[in-house]
């Protein structure tokens, strides 16, 4: 049989809800590592502490047939209570927070300090040449202020990854 | 599941709880090797007799004879294990009983938690290492968690698809004082994250048997999941394919899983699998797979493997699903119970289109009568095939369980022994441990104690755990050791001899020891012999001769094992062999393939 499954590329957001214990990322990490998963984003925290719950949210990529794979294999860590795949679930929210240092002086410094207008960015450090920008967007908005940043002195980024929830009602 | 300690709750130690816990859970026997981090665990064993300990001479002995138990029994089975190097040498039977699904528990010694991550004395990062190679693994840091623990590893170990759990026990945790509390931990039907499904989806079943009824060319191809579901499982199945009147093919792990001796038994498939099975495989419309995971010792090259086919795939192991092939119709749950589900369903007695079935018959007896083992015993030299036939003759209304270790004996044997029920061989299949056929035999041994224990081996992979036979003398274990020393790592010189231009690099087996005298001087009997006419005389010996005993037979040194396809090639692109008259090829291509 032709799989046809595994001809494009996909990238996906998964929501994992793991017991908060010790190793438990280290398990997560290696089975992407050991059997050769792309990871290109992750997130983890402490969601909810009365049940010792912790969100993982992943960015992965691969053909479809790898996808399903990881899921699977997530689904079966034993300290994994769910696995969502939220691009496949429907609508949801996508967010990442960044901080990004600028130096620069002059009109660079201006022209840096009204483009983070434009992409409500705050400023949450700054010294005469030095500019700390805070902001939280899509993946995409970030690298587009990122880009821009560049020629005005960008020297210095850290990201978060992405956090993601489903739109509406609905909870994974 | 919490357990709030109350008053009900006795006093003891942990290494005590340990112990308690392995009563509570019904083991019978702990295959172990002692050391510092573990001695608190040792004295609490010391002063009970409800658990068997058995002494090997290498932790990885434990591990092999634990699963050999395990396999041989359907329960789970238990090794303890020191710290550092005894945890690190417990690794390879870690991985090979994750691989080939066997469910262990292995408990080992850990520094006290004050000195874990100061580089101690016999310290390794347990968990670390055997994260990768374990189903779930714990560290248990407080005494208070340890007896939860202890039930929850065995839940895992067994529940879904088996496989090996490891508790990592400081030293301090084990000898402090804790509440124990009898038959409070017991109930894990429901683990708070892991409850694999077993029951399977209504509609899929369905649907899966009117696909099954509508077959023209059907083939049930089937593995170790039957084996693992247990005993009934193996009586569904063999039910199942009656009522159908379809063809069945086993996989390395499956075999047993249905009776070898059955007509609708088309032997071992994959790599050196029989031409009939691999081509009803290729040339098939619908095929069963039965807790069988397309390995690729299995399935040859991907891109060609039975293209023209719909495939059922019953799983209790969602990950097995669409992994290496995909399928059309998907079953989770326990595939003895889906083989129930799917006789409640079944209407036609006699099978589907009784006209297209019997002319799919018709071409697998055209493949059938290619006889794809054949050989020859001709001249004074013993041919591997016929000392595997001679022993299968002379042992099949035994009570026989055998193990294997690695090599081309390990597929001769696969060919030429025939399993009429499950539990009765034990190899390691998915990894492909050299050495774990020895051990594997103690075990089995162990767990049962007045049959006859054969160790089919090859001398170079019997080297690799020879000093068990220690283990072996000591606890009165009389397994049998059917060598067929050929004095090469027989499966690498075949493939240096078709894919490496006959380059025998390192495989010839020097400066072998006499097995004979090995042997006596561990106080066992052994005996060698080279004549074809010695074979039988020989075997006779071997079982009539008390306790453990190595029959060392000196097989024809060039022997390949056929058929055989190559790796990297397709079902039909299968080598029959020399007995067939098809010449030997060098061919490179195949070099990058393992």
């Amino acid at each position: 049989m032709e799989c046809p499954l595994a001809e494009t590329i996909e990238t996906h957001t998964i929501s994992v809800l793991v017991d908060n214990e010790p190793g438990v990322l280290a398990r997560v990490i290696g089975l992407f590592s050991g059997r050769g998963y792309n990871i290109e984003s992750l997130t983890v925290a402490e969601v909810e502490s009365g049940n010792g719950l912790s969100r993982i949210n992943l960015v992965t990529s691969g053909p479809r047939m790898i996808i399903e794979q990881i899921k699977a294999q997530l689904d079966r860590l034993v300290p994994v209570h769910k696995v969502s795949d939220l691009t496949e679930e429907g609508p949801h929210v996508e967010r990442e927070l960044a901080l990004i240092k600028v130096l620069s002086t002059g009109e660079a410094r201006v022209e840096s300090l009204r483009i983070a207008d434009i992409f409500r960015a705050h400023v949450v450090d700054s010294e005469n040449d030095s500019f700390v920008f805070e902001m939280t967007g899509k993946p995409a908005k970030v690298n587009a202020f990122i880009r821009l940043m560049e020629p005005l002195g960008l020297t210095e980024v850290s990201r978060t990854g992405v956090v993601a929830l489903l739109r509406g009602k609905n909870s994974i | 599941m919490d357990t709030e300690k109350g008053e009900s709750g006795q006093r003891m130690n942990g290494s005590e709880m340990i112990v308690r816990c392995l009563t509570e859970l019904g083991v019978e026997v702990i295959f172990g090797y002692p050391g510092g981090a573990v001695l608190p665990i040792y004295d609490a064993l010391f002063k009970q007799n409800n658990i068997r300990h058995i002494l090997v001479r290498h932790e990885q002995g434990a591990l092999h004879a634990a699963e050999g138990y395990a396999r041989s029994t359907g329960r789970v089975g238990v090794a303890l294990v020191t710290s550092g190097p005894g945890a690190t040498n417990s690794v390879t039977g870690l991985a090979d009983a994750l691989m080939d699904s066997i469910p262990l528990v292995c408990l080992t010694g850990q520094v006290p938690t004050h000195m874990i991550g100061n580089d101690a004395f016999q310290e390794a990062d347990t968990v670390g290492i055997t994260r990768p190679c374990t189903k779930h693994n714990y560290l248990v840091k407080s005494v208070v968690d340890l007896p939860r623990l202890i039930h929850e590893a065995f839940y895992v170990a067994s529940a879904g698809r088996p496989g090996p759990v490891v508790i990592d026990l400081p030293k301090d945790v084990v000898m402090a004082d804790g509440d124990y509390c009898p038959g409070a931990y017991s109930d894990m039907t429901e683990h708070r994250s892991y409850r694999p499904r077993t029951v399977p989806d209504d509609a899929a079943v369905e649907a899966a048997v009117e696909l099954i009824a509508k077959a023209e060319r059907p083939v049930f191809y089937t593995g170790g999941g039957i084996i693992n579901s247990g005993p009934s499982a193996s009586k569904a199945l063999t039910r199942f394919v009656r009522e159908t009147g379809y063809p069945i093919t086993n996989t390395l792990m499956g075999l047993g899983g249905y009776p070898a001796s059955d007509p609708q038994f088309l032997g071992m498939l994959g790599m050196h699998g029989t031409y009939e099975a691999n081509m009803a495989m290729a040339e098939c419309d619908v095929m069963i797979a039965l807790g069988a995971r397309f390995d690729d010792r299995v399935t040859g090259r991907l891109s060609d493997f039975s293209k023209g086919s719909k495939k059922i795939q019953v799983d209790i192991d969602p990950s097995s699903i669409n992994k290496n092939v995909a399928v059309d119709i998907s079953i989770i749950g326990d595939v003895g119970k889906v083989l129930d589900a799917m006789i409640a369903k079944w209407k036609k007695p006699g099978g589907g289109n009784s006209d297209t079935l019997a002319a799919w018959w018709r071409q697998i007896d055209e493949w059938r009568a290619r006889d794809s083992l054949r050989f020859q015993q001709k001249g004074e030299i013993i041919k591997p095939q016929y000392a595997l036939q001679r022993l299968y003759e002379l042992t099949k209304e035994r009570d026989v369980y055998f193990t294997t270790e690695v090599g081309q004996h390990q597929m001769w044997a696969a060919q030429f022994l025939k399993f009429e029920e499950p539990n009765r061989w034990m190899t390691s299949g998915g990894l492909g441990t050299m050495g774990y056929g020895f051990p594997a035999a103690v075990g089995v041994q162990v767990a049962h104690p007045d049959a006859l224990v054969i160790d089919v081996a090859g001398e170079a992979s019997l080297m690799m755990n020879i000093q068990e036979l220690s283990t072996m003398m000591q606890h009165r274990l009389p397994v049998k050791t059917f060598i067929l020393n050929n004095q090469y790592m027989g499966m690498v010189r075949q493939w240096q001899e078709l894919f490496h231009g006959g380059r025998y690099a390192e495989s010839y087996m020097e400066s072998l020891p006499d097995f004979v005298k090995l042997a006596e001087s561990f106080g066992a009997n052994g005996l060698q012999v080279s004549k074809p006419e010695e074979v039988d005389d020989a075997i006779h010996t071997m079982i009539e001769t008390p306790g453990p005993f190595i029959a060392d037979v000196l097989v024809e040194k060039t022997e390949n094992v056929y058929p055989m396809i190559p790796g990297g090639a397709a079902h039909y692109e299968m080598k029959l062999g020399p007995d067939h008259g098809e010449l030997e090829e060098n061919a490179e291509d195949g070099m990058v393939l393992v």
